[in-house]
């Protein structure tokens, strides 16, 4: 009882589930224009769009991209990524996890950062990341 | 017939045979007043025979017994925070350092700052952080206060740790002091956790992210946290492992800035002083502050009665 007394019923917390536009809006390579709001990166290579929930894996800060070093840094202990959000240095133990997205019926993004898609550490490529809902097909 | 009731009466209210007039007795009554009060007012002259002294201090202050003498410092808590004796030995700053006693002026420097920032500070997120730069510049003194608040608390992290080195290396953590360092080892703990929750209450990056990074590493528990060992085997989930437990939200909002501030100024302060206390009053009943462990000689030993 003393235990459920400390977890609260309902919260109030930012929308896990959201719309980010047509994927002709993106670019190719990362777009940080939802970070602030929802912590997203929206990540378009030739043949895929995904999206990057912006956590580090090591302790949970939120990495900035460093537009000029094609990579993401974390400035709380220095874990990197890179463009595809992919750890090659520093104590993060596996690449960022994705959020599950699909299109809707007009064509738009809608994005749910409460399903993830890891790719856990030990696990061949590319973890999670082939799964439907990891990605858009372009 | 006049006087004869008047007689009368006086003898029943005082239960004397008396035959003397009024005035002679009012006289007398009045005399004995005047000694009363002579005699109280000869003790109120001095300060330690009144009621009020001695309902503070117990002991009466009787100079000519020496069993007394003691007895009043022995019994007054405000006398007698230092032991009545202690080896002349054990109070030299080469073996003590005064870490401990420093730690805990720290503690009570903390305490009363800490109440003087609760007069201007609200713990939600729309005005921690203004309430913060308000103490800074327009509150009187307000940045003197928060400043000592602030040195405060790192100091009496870093002197925690240095009394302990200190208690490492005099021994005194063995026999018979084991239960006290495992006492202080909980102060250590409670510091620690009290130096944690201080630190998003400015709500700026700095805290900010490091409760971020602390709770995540919360996350990671076995059995209690969503990614820990065994953790989504007993099915929790970021909203309702321990990590949402501390911080009332699945990300560190205004929940987690209540809490933490809770937490800061009751929960663990609270917490804090009974073990002091304990702390303290073991660092007694176990010989002393420093210095070598009262020794038991086998022939001082006490033979188990035969019956």
């Amino acid at each position: 009882m003393f235990v459920r007394f400390f977890l609260p019923r309902s919260i109030t917390e930012p929308p896990s589930t959201f719309k980010i536009g047509f994927p002709g809006d993106y670019a190719l390579g990362v777009d940080t224009k939802w970070q602030q709001l929802y912590r997203i990166w929206v990540d378009k290579t030739s043949d895929r769009l995904f999206v990057v929930y912006a956590r580090c894996t090591h302790l949970g800060c939120t990495p900035d991209w460093k537009a000029s070093e094609n990579k993401f840094k974390c400035p709380c202990h220095g874990s990197g990524y890179d463009s595809e959000a992919i750890n090659f240095e520093g104590p993060a133990p596996r690449p960022m996890d994705r959020a599950h997205v699909e299109l809707d019926a007009e064509g738009q993004i809608v994005v749910n950062v409460a399903t993830l898609y890891k790719w856990e550490k030990g696990v061949p490529a590319p973890g999670e990341f082939d799964k439907p809902g990891a990605f858009i097909p372009l | 017939m006049d006087s004869d009731p008047k007689k009368k009466e006086t003898k029943e209210l005082t239960g004397e045979k008396t035959d003397l007039g009024l005035v002679e007795r009012a006289k007398e009554t009045a005399a004995t007043l005047k000694d009363r009060a002579l005699e109280e007012a000869k003790d109120y002259k001095d300060p330690q025979q009144t009621q009020v002294w001695k309902s503070i201090f117990r002991v009466s202050h009787e100079r000519s017994d020496p069993r007394n003498r003691s007895l009043a410092i022995l019994s007054n808590v405000f006398l007698h925070l230092h032991p009545a004796k202690i080896n002349r030995d054990a109070v030299r700053y080469q073996y003590t350092w005064g870490m401990g006693g420093i730690t805990f002026y720290l503690f009570i420097v903390l305490t009363f700052t800490g109440v003087l920032l609760m007069f201007y500070y609200h713990p939600t997120k729309i005005v921690a952080f203004r309430d913060i730069l308000y103490l800074e510049h327009d509150v009187p003194f307000g940045k003197l206060l928060r400043n000592m608040h602030r040195w405060a608390a790192h100091l009496m992290v870093i002197t925690t740790w240095l009394h302990m080195f200190r208690v490492v290396l005099t021994g005194s953590y063995k026999k018979p002091r084991e239960f006290n360092w495992c006492v202080g080892v909980v102060l250590l703990v409670l510091t620690l956790l009290l130096s944690f929750t201080g630190y998003l209450l400015p709500d700026d990056q700095l805290g900010f992210w490091a409760v971020t990074v602390g709770t995540n590493m919360a996350r990671a528990t076995p059995m209690l946290g969503s990614e820990g060992p065994f953790g989504a085997q007993l099915g929790l989930t970021p909203y309702n492992d321990v990590r949402f437990g501390l911080l009332g939200g699945s990300i560190v909002d205004d929940n987690a800035l209540l809490r933490s501030y809770i937490w800061h100024c009751i929960g663990i302060p609270l917490v804090a002083s009974i073990f002091m206390a304990v702390h303290f009053w073991r660092i007694r009943k176990d010989g002393g502050i420093s210095g070598p462990s009262p020794v038991q000689l086998e022939s001082e030993m006490k033979t188990p009665k035969k019956k």
